[in-house]
């Protein structure tokens, strides 16, 4: 791509534009969900990684950190992730498919009034089918972290 | 170069500097490490759920995961996926942040060091608590 | 005026317009105006009415009127539409607020800047590239493609694009990154490449970029916001799926018919037939 020399960044939406999901409908508020849950996700898995790491210095160790972790605020901190995970996957298996050109639809004439191909039921399916399996998970997660 | 130009030659008309890995190809690791790391990350949950949950996070239980093959090979898959999936996603967010040269190579250089260092740091979580 | 209405009972609404003068650099303001309206008056009958007889300092872009040109893209309550594309009976909101679109520049009021816009498309190599059926013969215009129906649907939705830019104000990649091509380019790059007519071997390498039509994420905005159908994310998302090798490129080039010289008057081609 041509590089054109300093391109004015006037008036342009910035991360704000990223952060309000409520304009464009459904496929938008699963872009910022799928960056959502990955960022935390990231966080998450480094913050694991160190927490895991803890058996190393015994057994001590490993049980106090634990006391840090099996608490109220720690179970749902966990309900989180796996709600997380469970949206990021599903959403990212979907937006593998269409990356791929799968599901979309093909072009055809454009007729009033003029309705996207695109932004089909499968699209809009495929997210709410993400969102009630990470809601599913977080209610099973619910249920053995806290004994229910 | 001109554009009008260029009708019949087959060079180029990209003027970004050279890089290692093409961005499909990137993409393309994105997209794989994403599908099988779904799959490990499900058998690693899995292992919690088999017994009790309290008692899949006691200290001999947890080293003697550890020591079962499969299972450490199942656990450095996921450190490797997720660091791959998860680092390059940053490096993407980041590059669509900002854009000028020093901070593109200031993002490729932090989060290949990224990458390797978790996984580095992973790994010897697993080796010694294998070792223990 | 609102007094010049000729119905008193004629309904008002009130317009709330973004002033700035980027070339004075007195910082930006909203204006408000009443402005009568029936069923069928669109947010430019408003704007004009404005500068009509109002306050005539006002910028706003405009000329076909007819969702044709693409010019008079702005934001109408915080969503990017065509001014003459939109009624303010379907907006239902006592008051409208006009915004420059976002992700250009803004020269003054509601005109912003294109170039950068125009220079992402031209990027595209945005025209059919084609060797003359005879390499000795450098003289364009001397044949015809053939193309039946199908081939034409391949592609054909994508050239309605009007270029109004409510695609690129939309695309949340566009907001942070100017290296972006953004959704009008990306489509456009699409759409000759599935032109049977095009031959050039470099589409796919343009878009291969870390800037490029990676970037994209399918957030659907793009699509959703188009007047006239294009579905600049249909078209990005089938470019990757070749980028993907999901899709084989297995396109049949058209087949050129040399036209004769000394072609009959009802039009009807020379004799001879090259590929």
């Amino acid at each position: 791509m041509k590089e054109i020399e300093r391109p004015s960044r006037n008036n342009l939406e910035g991360i704000g534009g990223w952060l309000n999901p409520s304009r464009y409908g459904w496929e938008r508020i699963s872009y910022w969900f799928q960056r959502l849950t990955g960022v935390f996700l990231l966080i998450y898995f480094i913050g694991h990684v160190y927490e895991t790491s803890t058996i190393v210095n015994g057994q001590n160790a490993w049980d106090s950190f634990l006391e840090l972790t099996q608490t109220v605020w720690g179970h749902l901190f966990l309900i989180m992730v796996i709600g997380a995970s469970t949206f990021h996957s599903a959403n990212g298996i979907r937006l593998i498919f269409t990356h791929a050109g799968i599901g979309l639809g093909t072009p055809g004439r454009p007729d009033y009034p003029y309705n996207p191909a695109s932004l089909n039921y499968r699209q809009k399916s495929g997210i709410w089918i993400a969102l009630i399996l990470a809601a599913a998970a977080m209610f099973y997660g619910f249920n053995v972290l806290f004994g229910v | 170069m001109d554009l009008m130009s260029c009708l019949e030659c087959n060079e180029s008309i990209k003027m970004t500097s050279r890089t290692i890995l093409k961005e499909s190809q990137i993409m393309k690791i994105h997209y794989i490490t994403g599908i099988a790391a779904v799959f490990v990350v499900a058998l690693h949950i899995m292992m919690r759920l088999v017994v009790p949950f309290e008692q899949s996070l006691e200290y001999n239980y947890i080293i003697a995961n550890y020591k079962n093959i499969v299972y450490v090979l199942i656990l450095e898959a996921i450190l490797v996926l997720i660091s791959v999936h998860g680092f390059n996603g940053i490096r993407i967010i980041l590059l669509e942040l900002r854009q000028s040269r020093p901070w593109e190579n200031m993002v490729t250089v932090v989060t290949i060091s990224s990458m390797i260092g978790l996984i580095a740091y992973g790994t010897r979580t697993i080796i010694v608590a294998n070792g223990l | 005026m609102s007094d010049t209405a000729e119905n008193k009972n004629e309904q008002m609404i009130t317009l709330k317009v973004y002033r700035e003068n980027r070339g004075q650099d007195s910082g930006s303001h909203y204006d408000t105006f009443e402005v009568p309206y029936k069923k069928w008056t669109t947010v430019l009958d408003a704007l004009l009415y404005v500068k009509s007889y109002i306050d005539a300092s006002v910028a706003v872009r405009y000329s076909c009127r007819m969702a044709s040109c693409g010019s008079c893209g702005m934001k109408i309550n915080g969503i990017p539409k065509l001014a003459c594309y939109t009624k303010i009976s379907e907006l239902e909101t006592s008051t409208i607020e006009c915004e420059p679109l976002s992700n250009f520049p803004i020269i003054r009021d509601l005109v912003t800047d294109f170039s950068l816009f125009f220079n992402h498309h031209r990027n595209m190599q945005p025209y059919i590239v084609a060797k003359d059926s005879n390499e000795d013969d450098t003289a364009k215009g001397t044949f015809s493609f053939y193309q039946v129906p199908e081939d034409v649907d391949k592609y054909l939705q994508f050239s309605y694009c009007i270029k109004c830019g409510l695609c690129y104000s939309a695309c949340p990649t566009v907001g942070t990154d100017v290296n972006f091509p953004g959704p009008q380019a990306l489509a456009q790059q699409y759409r000759y490449f599935a032109d049977t007519r095009d031959e050039s071997k470099q589409r796919l390498d343009i878009v291969d970029d870390r800037h490029g039509i990676w970037r994209c994420h399918f957030a659907g905005s793009c699509s959703k916001v188009c007047p006239k159908g294009v579905d600049p994310a249909l078209g990005i998302q089938l470019l990757r799926s070749y980028m993907l090798g999901i899709s084989k490129n297995d396109k049949v080039p058209a087949k050129k018919i040399e036209i004769d010289s000394t072609n009959d008057a009802d039009g009807s081609v020379g004799s001879s037939n090259t590929e």
